[in-house]
């Protein structure tokens, strides 16, 4: 069977809810429920064969293609499954997702992985800010799984993320890691300010020199740190630079902080 | 069986039940990695009186661990999982986490996770610091000289101890020349230790004793000098005997050493004053994996 494959018919003019095109929903139904399972647009419930043509069968893989970029939720909950966008993807994109993988070609908006518990997701794009946070007024962000961001991010991101990994390939804005429970994140490009704000434990990873360090974290040094390329080394799943990059980034200046909170967070900053 | 003109009896190596886990220790240098792993494995010869049989299994080349430094597995094993995790837990804090450099993983993912850094962790006094890494739970413990790394879990499998095969010289030296060149051989066998000093046992045991507090005494029908006074296996013109103690992960990795072991014995045959190989065994009242010469050599 080949994988089942929606294509936006026109550009949406409002956002769209697509939690429920996952495998875990679809996996029971035949093609013709498929077509007509009720998706909600605004105040209203509209037929999926109205808003998308629809081919292929398997819903073990499902590709959106078209006008994407008002898609909300995608991959929401997902256990199982490929998800493919072929271009940019809306809101909360593998919110509460626990398995299975998400490939975007394009960027995401805000809330990205927000609340993650597993999975895989690939994004070449940028990412909007929240990526991989807990939803406001929430205390647990992401809290297992992986996310590699080709692009950049937006603020905020790993707010009160508490365990997997972030990796970005681009730069952040601010905040990042703000509030972070446990978890890594890896950035290869710049950084924004208030880094770790707030932070309690957890990992900053980055390959260049942040603009400030936060006056509420000590320097504790320069090391050579042994979980370093064996952490690299499991990005090698990824297309990414950072698995040849182990030599390189396994010395680093460590700082922890944030020290107005529980102050065992660290900044791990490559030496050069 | 007669091989280079060395005779192989027609009896069996009576092996038991263990649980094993392996353990994989890196460090800065292959020099460090087998400092910490030597003195993991120290004292660790035989159950009856060190918890724990343990060995180096193999040195690792640094593309084959984990951290990409160099390394040595080591296999452990013991009668029951409390014990070879106490054993594992207790070893690993005294031998590994204070060896300079050094850093710990499982080298078994199979089978039942048993603590490796679990509670070594708490030597951190709450700066460690948990990582979880491809699925793995990962402790870094600051210590001294920077930081140690440890794997949560190892995996405990079942396994078979005790496999041995008997070596029958005219001389003591012919004896142990025999022996290296099976340790040699069996070496290069994964998944195998040979516990006893150097691989090589010159004290085999029966069960039983004369002395009610003791459950085996000296295995007096292969001791040389008794040949005139019990009821002897040996003929007269064999000096010395000295055995091989095999601990294997599966029964078909303890038959191989043995088979590898057996051939460089044989392979020096009855011109170095090697006379026989035998086995030690117990009638079948010790344990239920029963290792056949002739079969094994056929």
């Amino acid at each position: 069977m080949s994988a089942l494959t929606l294509t936006l018919k026109s550009p949406l003019a409002q956002r769209l809810d697509v939690s429920s095109l996952t495998f875990d929903h679809l996996k029971d139904l035949d093609i013709a429920a498929i077509k007509t399972k009720l998706l909600p647009l605004g105040n209203r419930s509209i037929p999926l064969q109205e808003l998308f043509s629809v081919e292929g069968q398997d819903p073990s893989e499902i590709v959106f293609r078209g006008k994407t970029h008002k898609l909300d939720k995608i991959g929401h909950g997902m256990t199982s499954g490929l998800i493919l966008i072929e271009g940019d993807a809306g809101s909360y994109l593998g919110m509460h997702m626990k398995g299975g993988e998400i490939r975007v070609k394009g960027s995401i908006d805000a809330y990205g992985a927000c609340e993650m518990r597993n999975g895989l997701i690939l994004i070449e794009g940028d990412a909007g800010d929240f990526l991989g946070a807990a939803l406001p007024g929430n205390k647990k962000g992401m809290a297992g799984g992986m996310v590699h961001v080709k692009g950049s991010i937006g603020a905020r991101a790993g707010d009160h993320m508490r365990r997997g990994a972030l990796i970005v390939d681009g730069d952040t804005g601010d905040y990042l890691g703000a509030r972070m429970t446990a978890g890594t994140i890896v950035v290869l490009g710049r950084t924004g300010r208030y880094l770790g704000f707030a932070m309690g434990r957890g990992t900053l990873l980055l390959a260049q020199p942040p603009q400030e360090i936060p006056p509420t974290f000590e320097d504790c040094g320069t090391h050579t740190l042994g979980f370093i390329p064996l952490l690299l080394k499991s990005f090698e799943v990824l297309n990414s630079p950072l698995p040849q990059m182990a030599e390189r980034m396994k010395r680093v200046r460590r700082y922890t902080g944030d020290a107005c909170g529980l102050g065992k967070g660290e900044i791990l900053v490559a030496a050069t | 069986m007669i091989k280079n003109g060395v005779t192989i009896d027609q009896t069996f190596a009576e092996a038991f039940p263990m649980r094993a886990t392996r353990i994989i220790i890196t460090a800065q240098n292959a020099k460090w990695a087998l400092i910490a792993a030597t003195a993991m494995t120290g004292f660790a010869t035989s159950v009856i009186a060190c918890g724990c049989e343990a060995g180096i299994e193999r040195e690792m080349a640094p593309e084959e661990t984990p951290d990409g430094r160099p390394g040595v597995a080591v296999l452990l094993f013991a009668m029951g999982g409390k014990t070879l995790a106490k054993q594992v837990e207790t070893r690993a804090g005294q031998c590994v986490l204070t060896a300079p450099t050094t850093a710990l993983f499982s080298g078994l993912h199979d089978g039942d996770p048993i603590a490796l850094g679990k509670n070594l962790r708490f030597f951190g006094d709450g700066y460690q610091i948990s990582k979880k890494i491809g699925g793995r739970r990962y402790w870094r413990v600051p210590v001294m000289d920077g930081e140690f790394l440890t794997e949560e879990t190892t995996g405990m499998v079942s396994a078979i101890g005790g496999g041995n095969f008997l070596i029958l010289a005219e001389s003591q030296s012919q004896a142990l020349a025999a022996c290296e060149a099976a340790i040699e051989a069996m070496r290069k066998i994964p998944h195998v230790i040979m516990p006893f000093p150097g691989g090589v046992v010159r004290s085999g045991s029966k069960v039983g004793s004369k002395y009610k507090a003791l459950n085996a005494s000296t295995n007096d029908a292969f001791c040389p000098t008794l040949k005139g006074q019990t009821q002897t296996e040996l003929s007269p013109e064999i000096e010395s005997v000295m055995e091989i103690v095999i601990d294997g992960l599966t029964q078909e990795d303890i038959q191989k050493a043995m088979r590898v072991g057996i051939e460089a014995v044989c392979a020096l045959g009855a011109p170095a004053g090697i006379r026989r190989i035998s086995a030690g065994n117990y009638g079948g009242k010790l344990g239920p994996f029963l290792f056949h010469l002739q079969e094994i050599m056929a």
